[in-house]
């Protein structure tokens, strides 16, 4: 589904942070923002996922024309968005495999169970795909996780729940090269004609690994520049200095 | 039908216990050990024993020479045994007059004993099941494991019905004798109006581990107070419950850790998970004792306050005599963090399943520390039995 965003406002304690952001991602492609530090990013995907921090001044923010922003968080999980956070929250006491089974069987209709059978071995081959030991399906979620660990969780969860647009919050930090290739490799086998990507970061390296179709560049709250996988190469070459010398082409 | 001969020093015995009830003042919220507690609860007006006790012990295939049976047949054939621990070492943390009173009126319960280097894997259950309007029973529960020996027991407490307003007072013994591991879970899901007085008194020997569990979801009242008393060196003390009070329920424990030889080790948690207008109270002692050098002796309470009209108490407290110990308390009242909430209903979890699942996980941590898989399957299940009324 594609997920379009127009002119869209956003405070936090008063301070605007999104002033104005515009971005459509049509379904099957895979969107790249990028951008400095403090100028939108991360504020735009939990906007999008439906964080209370953030107060929406104006704007929207729709899903398969649905207008997301109406919505609930767990609500507009269940319609499919997904963010994988940067941060992902730890759950003492509550054990992965009961926290993906829940939000699975929040899908369901009321009075349907989900198969467990299925359930397990369907988890299991995720989990092998992004060669995570078996333990973590009885481990607190997150809890005592590296940052590794944590976002491999981030895409485990993202796969089972097969959202139709997928954020992904700088995802690649914090992750060495062997970890960032196989959560590539999962974000990868998710790629089709009817889902769509953003994917948030602050370093070329990742989009070795996931093609983007195209790249924004985001600063003070608004993107001001798009183009093909080759923007991403020019601004790892030459850094954002031109956002300074205000050569903003919004393309 | 069974005839049963009471032997002269328990009678001798009960007959002091009666006197010492009588004797024995009413405990008022003024002496420490009732502080924050609801002396009114205390009002026994218009109760009397039960006739009869509902009672079923069910006994797995024991290999020879362990000893299970109900109470009053073991008073009659073990006589000596039941006269050499039968409440030799009750903790002294409140409710002396209602052990006093348990100790004249005792009746149902187990009698457990497994000789020296003898397992005995699967766990023995018993079900206490209150009726009858104003009636007070009085079970006991007495374990005793030899030499290396091992075994389990499910102490499961509940009602005939959600009317009667019953009253339980029960007594148990657990005594781990040298290289033992004994292991204990009471299940408390008595209807909620009755109220519930349990003392526990573990004594842990040389090299031995105990393990006692206990969970409060029933109840309108209920009093719990624990003594583990570490007697050798080695010994190893678990002390573990989770709590989920709700409505106007009120839990209040009284807890005491008492490490009477050097390395011994003792580690206690307790989870309440507290909703709505439910109390609780917590009220914990750590002793070291003079010569009890290494000791490791740790002390957790947390509280997780699901509503903000529910009230939690915590005393934690330590008392050390000797040198070389390592020891820690703690308490910590919490609600659930937004940024655990959200990530939750950022999966499509709604508010109040994402609220209950972490409450669930908050409670099923003390459970996870039992380490016997059937009675943690048992507490698992009454928990979710609990939150499935919330």
């Amino acid at each position: 589904m594609s997920l379009v965003i127009k002119d869209l406002h956003a405070n936090i304690d008063e301070t605007p942070i999104l002033k104005g952001v515009n971005l459509e991602i049509p379904k099957g492609e895979v969107h790249a923002i990028m951008g400095p530090n403090g100028s939108g990013k991360s504020t735009l995907s939990k906007i999008i996922a439906g964080h209370d921090d953030y107060d929406v001044k104006s704007g929207t923010v729709t899903m398969g024309g649905v207008n997301l922003l109406e919505m609930d968080v767990d609500e507009r999980s269940r319609a499919g968005v997904f963010l994988a956070f940067q941060y992902p929250a730890e759950v003492p006491g509550v054990s992965n495999a009961n926290f993906i089974r829940a939000a699975l069987q929040a899908r369901m209709p009321d009075g349907e169970e989900l198969d467990a059978v299925a359930y397990y071995k369907n988890l299991y081959s995720k989990m092998d795909v992004l060669e995570m030991d078996r333990k973590f399906t009885s481990r607190a979620v997150n809890e005592g996780f590296s940052g590794g660990e944590k976002k491999r969780n981030e895409i485990l969860q993202m796969m089972m729940l097969e959202p139709k647009c997928c954020i992904l919050d700088e995802t690649d930090s914090g992750l060495d090269i062997d970890a960032l290739k196989i959560v590539a490799k999962g974000v990868n086998a998710m790629r089709s004609e009817e889902r769509g990507f953003l994917v948030i970061t602050h370093y070329q390296r990742l989009l070795d690994y996931i093609q983007p179709d195209h790249v924004h560049v985001m600063s003070d709250g608004q993107i001001v520049k798009s183009g093909g996988k080759e923007l991403a190469l020019e601004l790892e070459e030459s850094g954002y200095d031109f956002l300074k010398e205000g050569e903003l082409v919004n393309s | 039908m069974m005839t049963m001969t009471t032997p002269a020093w328990f009678a001798e015995l009960q007959e002091a216990a009666q006197a010492e009830y009588e004797s024995l003042p009413m405990p008022t919220r003024k002496i420490e050990s009732w502080r924050f507690g609801n002396i009114k609860q205390l009002d026994f007006e218009g109760f009397t024993p039960e006739d009869q006790t509902n009672i079923t012990l069910s006994i797995p295939d024991l290999p020879e020479g362990v000893i299970c049976m109900p109470f009053e047949e073991a008073l009659e054939k073990h006589s000596d045994l039941l006269q050499q621990y039968f409440m030799r070492n009750t903790p002294r943390l409140g409710s002396e007059k209602f052990a006093a009173l348990h100790k004249a009126n005792v009746k149902g319960g187990l009698f457990l004993y497994v000789p020296d280097d003898v397992v005995v894997e699967t766990p023995i259950e018993v079900n206490h099941s209150l009726s009858g309007s104003n009636k007070i029973s009085f079970p006991h529960t007495l374990i005793i494991t030899g030499k290396n020996a091992e075994v389990s027991v499910l102490d499961r407490f509940g009602s005939a019905n959600n009317e009667d307003a019953g009253l339980c007072i029960a007594v148990n013994d657990l005594i781990a004798g040298e290289g033992s591991r004994l292991t204990y879970c009471a299940l408390q899901e008595v209807n909620l109006t009755s109220r519930f007085i349990q003392i526990n008194e573990t004594t842990v020997e040389r090299g031995a581990t105990a393990k006692a569990f206990t969970l409060n979801t029933g109840a309108q009242w209920a009093r719990n107070e624990s003594l583990s008393k570490l007697n050798g060196e080695g010994g190893h003390s678990d002390m573990l419950s989770c709590s989920i009070p709700s409505g106007t329920q009120q839990f209040d424990q009284r807890t005491f850790q008492h490490h009477a030889a050097p390395h011994t080790n003792s580690d206690l948690l307790y989870k309440n998970s507290l909703h709505e207008n439910a109390k609780t109270v917590f009220s914990g002692l750590i002793l070291v004792d003079e010569d009890a050098h290494y000791t490791d002796a740790y002390q957790t309470c947390r509280n997780l306050m699901m509503n903000d009209t529910a009230e939690a108490n915590s005393m934690p407290g330590l008392e050390i005599n000797a040198d070389q110990v390592k020891c820690s308390h703690g308490s910590t009242s919490a609600t659930i963090s937004d940024e655990e909430i959200f990530y939750l209903r950022a999966r499509g979890i709604p508010p109040h399943k994402a609220r209950r699942l972490i409450a669930l996980g908050f409670s099923a941590q003390a459970v996870d520390k039992i380490g016997n898989e059937v009675l943690e399957s048992a507490a698992f299940e009454a928990i979710e039995r609990k939150f499935a009324t919330l």
